[in-house]
């Protein structure tokens, strides 16, 4: 189901301007385990619901932004910039 | 005469039982399957199929219904050519026709490093006996009269990988036939009753929940779920590394039969071919988000329809009927994750099917059955075992559809 996703730089436009970076995730520190790196390397939450994830404006601005999305049915809550709020 | 139409029930409705040796989640061609060869093979009856909605409501009704074996790496054309040969004899097993026609099936290759990937393709799958080979234009628009073979398209048809034993069944037939065969062999299958929690003890599975409040006590628990693999999974607390992508295909109105070739376009992000019904069936290439919304765009219908248009231009006046949406357990290499779960004894996982799992079901679902019943993993999925992603030994899948790689 396509939807609307609003670029914080250009405002409302179709996911199809964008690319899907996948769901947000912390890097693990360089000295970690490689249980952890591998977990953060492969394994997703994947949850059927509400999940944090990267977006890219290819047919726009080429900016890297987060957006909230209920994955369940495309309705977005909200977009912002890295550093806005918590990764 | 009053025999020849006489109403079969294909299965009944049971009450739960509050003890089963297996319960099967999910009720699709790989549930049923696994608890078919249980019962068949190993004498394994006391066995529930559970399914949050009715049977075959996922993805076993939603694939395109094409069979293959012509994979790119080894394990894979072992796997999947085990697969079709089960599906060969399938009708004949359950005693009811599955309408699986051997068209054939053709890989379309439109540029020189896909012609490239046809060789390797068909070198490996003649070395392991699946019947493929490389096929010029000429023979290609013998075999397809009304594929556009000249150099008209933006990206025209340099080469196509013919595997003869490729076709399409009717993907609902096998859900009934083989939910008939595991009743008959004194299983038992549940639409409607969702789990909704998995009870384990001591690093061992002892049952699950459905949402009707019904606990049962099970020693061994399959995950054969599709699109929700992760959430049935994460009840144990297993992770996966699967991101689930809706895949679209869509349905014209019959046409007089002129198509009797499944044709495959990975360049163009397309696959054709035309039903016992005369209606076309086309599919794409997966969503390019995440999502469990099984919705349709008119961006990817867009797509698939200019693409079908690109190889067969004499389809301009064709009505599409039907789209629809899967969901497809896409993993970082193309290929499923079977087998157990180091740490968890009972658990059982059949999952990560991308766009690839239709085509896997009597092969997965007999060695699964294979692995409950002698708690040995069988060597042909042993390369499909979860912890290949801790080992570092991934199983990349080339050669599966409807994905970029």
């Amino acid at each position: 189901m396509g939807f609307l996703l609003e670029c914080p730089n250009c405002g409302k436009r179709d996911v199809y301007e964008f690319r899907f970076g996948g769901e947000a995730h912390r890097r693990p520190r360089v000295n970690s385990s490689s249980e952890e790196w591998m977990k953060y390397v492969y394994m997703r939450e994947n949850v059927a619901g509400v999940q944090q994830e990267w977006w890219f404006h290819r047919l726009g601005c080429h900016k890297w932004f987060l957006a909230i999305r209920d994955t369940r049915d495309n309705s977005v809550m909200r977009t912002f910039w890295m550093g806005e709020e918590l990764v | 005469m009053r025999a020849l139409f006489r109403k079969e029930k294909m299965w009944q409705r049971h009450k739960l039982k509050p003890r089963y040796d297996v319960v099967v989640i999910g009720a699709g061609v790989h549930g049923l399957s696994i608890a078919y060869y249980l019962a068949k093979n190993h004498e394994i009856t006391n066995v529930a199929v559970l399914d949050k909605v009715y049977l075959g409501g996922g993805n076993s009704g939603r694939n395109t219904a094409i069979i293959r074996a012509n994979y790119m790496t080894v394990e894979g054309v072992h796997f999947y050519s085990e697969s079709l040969k089960l599906y060969e004899e399938l009708s004949k097993e359950l005693n009811f026709n599955l309408l699986f026609s051997q068209i054939g099936h053709l890989s379309l290759a439109h540029t020189d490093s896909a012609v490239n990937g046809l060789w390797r393709r068909a070198e490996v799958n003649k070395a392991l006996g699946v019947n493929s080979r490389v096929i010029w234009p000429d023979e290609i628009k013998r075999m397809v009269p009304a594929l556009d073979t000249s150099d008209r398209p933006r990206y025209p048809v340099k080469a196509a990988l013919y595997h003869a034993p490729g076709g399409v069944i009717r993907h609902d037939a096998v859900v009934w036939g083989y939910a008939r065969g595991v009743e008959r062999h004194g299983g038992e299958v549940h639409p409607r009753t969702e789990v909704i929690a998995i009870d384990v003890k001591d690093h061992q599975v002892t049952g699950v929940r459905t949402d009707k409040g019904e606990v049962i006590r099970a020693d061994c628990v399959v995950n054969a779920t599709s699109g929700y693999c992760t959430t049935v999974s994460k009840m144990v607390g297993v992770d996966l590394p699967v991101v689930t992508h809706p895949l679209q295909a869509c349905v014209t109105e019959p046409l007089k039969p002129f198509l009797d070739k499944v044709v495959v376009s990975a360049n163009l992000h397309v696959y054709v071919y035309q039903t016992d019904r005369g209606e076309l069936v086309m599919g794409s290439e997966i969503d390019p988000y995440s999502s469990y919304s099984q919705g349709s765009t008119l961006e990817t219908l867009e797509s698939i329809v200019a693409h079908a248009l690109e190889l067969f231009p004499g389809l301009r006046h064709v009505r599409v009927l039907r789209q629809w949406g899967g969901l497809c357990d896409m993993t970082p290499d193309y290929s499923p994750i079977l087998g157990e779960v180091d740490g968890l004894k009972g658990f059982v996982l059949d999952v990560g099917w991308g766009t690839y799992g239709f085509k896997a079901g009597p092969v997965s679902g007999k060695r699964i059955a294979e692995l409950i019943a002698t708690k040995r993993t069988p060597d042909i999925i042993r390369p499909f075992r979860l912890s290949r992603f801790r080992e570092d030994r991934l199983v990349s899948e080339k050669g599966a559809a409807a994905v970029s790689h």
